[in-house]
């Protein structure tokens, strides 16, 4: 199963390397991962996206707390969470597909904020299953690029991971 | 006025206000400024090795007979890249070490420079923790954190990165006091709800067994674990790494358990109904196949200090993380307080099923033989020390017979590389051993194989008289490899025999020491007892052994703990 792990970490050199060799060494896998500082400079949070049975997201957790530099993990996904991916597009746009593709970035609530004759570059947030909905939605020779950041999560209402 | 102290001053005064006595190192370029201090100064003794693999296994074996922390200090580059295996060694068996390792300057890090690696990359995956001092401001926080962290929690190596620009930068010394780290603080008390509810399920358990490893051993919970076991008169098995755990020769002990344990204690694990794990982690060499181990149903309580330990391969029923000394002695509390008591009949057939599964006599072998048969060496080493020396091993099959006939009643008097299985490990780990205990007998039980992986130190050992006694079971093969090889790979023994070996008696001569060569059994006890009375001679004794002795009982690789082969 799908499972978005956040945790919060020192903000230090090599903390995100130990994170990523973890998974390396032990085989488990990682989706996605986005990291940065936090309003706290001392701290990044990072938002991890794994697959796995519940045995193996109990090990991850557990061996993510184990890091010496890593504060605090929550698994999302264990209660109400929301989730935001950020990605941007590049799609060809001559002749008519420049219309149709201006109407699906609208349908899909993008917006497009690079703009040559030939292309248009469409920057789209929402859940991964609805990035990946858009992508689908275009022909694939159609896209020019993509570029995705990775899933970023919080709790929802009173759920807060904070030191 | 305060005066300002180099890196390298502040590096000694940090091991010197942790009361390091010893450390165990070799010098090179991007140390030379801490050696430069280490020898103005004389309250922490450097030891010097011959292979920087030998320091970290010296610090090791230091760490492991004396509860104490390890320190070793290497070089950049190849000195730690030597050092890895070591450090690996003791990472696998959570055995808390302090490694220092000299890095190139600052400015040319990244710049491939002469003797550089990338030391915090290479041994990330095998150290508790590590850290690269990027500023003498944070050296002496550091080393205070790297001795906190190695030596609290489930303990473990760490290594400390300083380049050399650092060890000559300037600042007041001051060390700091205590750690507080937001992001480590490990559990030390278990939840209270969770050992009423385990002291439950072991009152009410009609076929209990209690099941401890190295964790009983590294939090100094012998005793502890000694009384509750009394108390409950309870069946009690160690893993390799929980030998002295439980007095060995107490009737509830039933052996070592797993891939070499004994016939009862695997059979007892296997069909227990309540099993009572402590400091232990089911390793694959313990339980065999877990989905064998799961085919019979048993109720499991687990204690153990590191929570990734607990449902790792088993699935627990009462997991209670926390100090396992603690731990216990709640247990003793809450049992001897309780109205409750044990199934007295239950457990008395269980007793006599444990009783039948000794007389199969597991252990038993040739005792007339007409060469040495390796068990019986192990055997005469116990009767001539008494059952009181430190044992050091290396890996294969001297280490199994070490650990199935030389009876542990102690603690941190068996000293063995479990995890990893370093071959190499015994005769630097005994130079460790010794420099803890200075009065302790220490052998080291090694084969002819593993002996030449670090056979450089007995260099070392002339240089510091250690009086070490080297058990060199010698059966021109590795044994452990023959054994295999002649069980599943169709008696085909590719690259396992031993051939043009030194004359270990001329060697050790060579050395400085004292050599014996042992060829017949009826030569055994008197050559051991004139050895030991050597007491401050090393002796290396060659033991001419039976070549193709197995170790017995053995549970093949990805069977059940009941489907041992016997002897």
């Amino acid at each position: 199963m799908r499972h978005i792990i956040s945790l919060l970490m020192e903000n230090e050199a090599g903390a995100l390397s130990r994170v990523a060799g973890l998974f390396s060494a032990r085989g488990y896998n990682i989706e996605s991962l986005s990291v940065a500082p936090t309003e706290d400079p001392t701290l990044s949070r990072m938002t991890l996206v794994t697959i796995g049975s519940d045995e193996v997201i109990e090990q991850i957790t557990k061996q993510l707390n184990k890091l010496i530099e890593v504060v605090k993990v929550v698994d999302l996904s264990e209660g109400d969470h929301i989730e935001r991916e950020l990605m941007l597009v590049k799609v060809r746009a001559t002749g008519d597909d420049r219309e149709e593709m201006k109407r699906l970035a609208d349908i899909f609530r993008g917006n497009i904020i690079d703009v040559t004759d030939k292309s248009y570059t469409i920057e789209l947030t929402g859940t991964s299953s609805k990035l990946d909905a858009f992508l689908e939605a275009i022909e694939r020779n159609m896209i020019l690029e993509t570029i995705r950041t990775g899933a970023s999560g919080l709790g929802r209402g009173e759920r807060i991971l904070k030191v | 006025m305060s005066v300002e102290l180099t890196g390298a001053e502040i590096t000694v005064r940090c091991l010197q206000e942790e009361g390091v006595n010893y450390i165990f190192g070799y010098p090179g370029g991007a140390v030379l400024f801490i050696y430069d201090e280490l020898f103005k100064q004389d309250k922490v003794k450097h030891i010097l090795v011959r292979h920087e693999q030998a320091a970290l296994h010296a610090a090791d074996g230091y760490a492991r007979s004396s509860h104490k922390v390890g320190v070793a200090l290497v070089t950049s580059g190849p000195g730690v890249t030597n050092a890895v295996t070591g450090i690996a060694t003791a990472y696998m068996d959570s055995i808390p070490l302090v490694i220092i390792s000299g890095q190139v300057p600052t400015a040319a890090i990244g710049q491939d420079a002469f003797q550089e690696v990338d030391t915090v990359g290479i041994t990330r995956p095998c150290v508790k923790h590590n850290f690269l001092v990027k500023d003498v401001t944070e050296l002496a926080s550091t080393m205070k954190k790297a001795f906190y962290i190695a030596s609290t929690g489930r303990p473990g190596p760490v290594l400390v990165d300083i380049p050399k620009d650092v060890t000559q930068q300037k600042m007041v010394f001051s060390y700091p006091s205590n750690v507080s780290m937001r992001s480590y603080n490990p559990v030390v008390e278990g939840n209270s709800q969770q050992i009423k509810k385990a002291a439950q399920l072991i009152l009410s358990a009609k076929r209990p067994m209690i099941y401890t490893g190295g964790g009983v051993i590294l939090d100094n919970a012998s005793e502890a674990l000694t009384e509750l076991v009394r108390l409950l008169n309870f069946p009690c098995t160690n893993t390799l790494m929980g030998l002295g755990g439980y007095p060995a020769t107490d009737k509830r002990f039933v052996g070592m358990l797993g891939m070499h344990g004994t016939y009862e204690a695997n059979m007892a694990m296997q069909y227990c109904d309540v099993l009572i794990a402590v400091g232990a982690r089911f390793d694959d060499r313990v339980i065999g196949n877990p989905k064998h181990f799961y085919s019979e149903e048993r109720k499991i309580i687990h204690i153990d200090i590191d929570p990734s330990s607990i449902s790792k391969r088993v699935k627990v029923d009462i997991p209670i993380v926390g100090s396992v000394s603690e731990v216990l002695n709640e247990l003793i509390k809450l049992i001897k307080a309780s109205k409750e008591e044990t199934d007295a009949h239950a457990l008395k057939e269980w007793w006599k099923q444990i009783d039948l599964w000794r007389e199969r006599d597991c252990l038993r072998y040739d005792r007339t033989s007409a060469v040495i048969k390796p068990q019986m060496v192990v055997e005469k080493l116990y009767a001539v020390t008494k059952g009181d020396a430190f044992i050091t091993s290396d890996v294969g099959q001297h280490q199994m017979w070490a650990a199935q006939f030389y009876q542990f009643d102690k603690p941190r008097r068996w000293i063995n590389s479990g995890g990893l299985g370093t071959m190499g490990f015994g005769l630097p780990s005994a130079m460790g051993v010794q420099f803890a205990n200075p009065n302790g007998t220490v052998a080291c039980i090694t084969g002819e194989a593993s002996i030449q992986m670090c056979i450089q130190e007995l260099s070392t050992c002339k240089q510091y008289q250690l009086p070490l006694k080297i058990i060199n079971l010698n059966n021109r093969y590795m044994g452990m490899v023959r054994q295999w090889q002649e069980f599943f790979h169709g008696n085909r023994y590719s690259e396992s025999y031993m051939d043009a070996l030194p004359d270990f008696v001329k060697l050790a001569e060579s050395y400085g020491h004292v050599g014996m060569k042992i060829e017949k059994p009826e030569d055994v006890e008197g050559a051991l007892k004139e050895a030991f009375k050597l007491k401050k001679r090393l002796v290396f004794m060659d033991f001419i052994t039976d070549q193709t002795e197995n170790v017995f009982p053995m549970v093949p690789g990805g069977k059940g703990l009941s489907e041992m082969i016997l002897v």
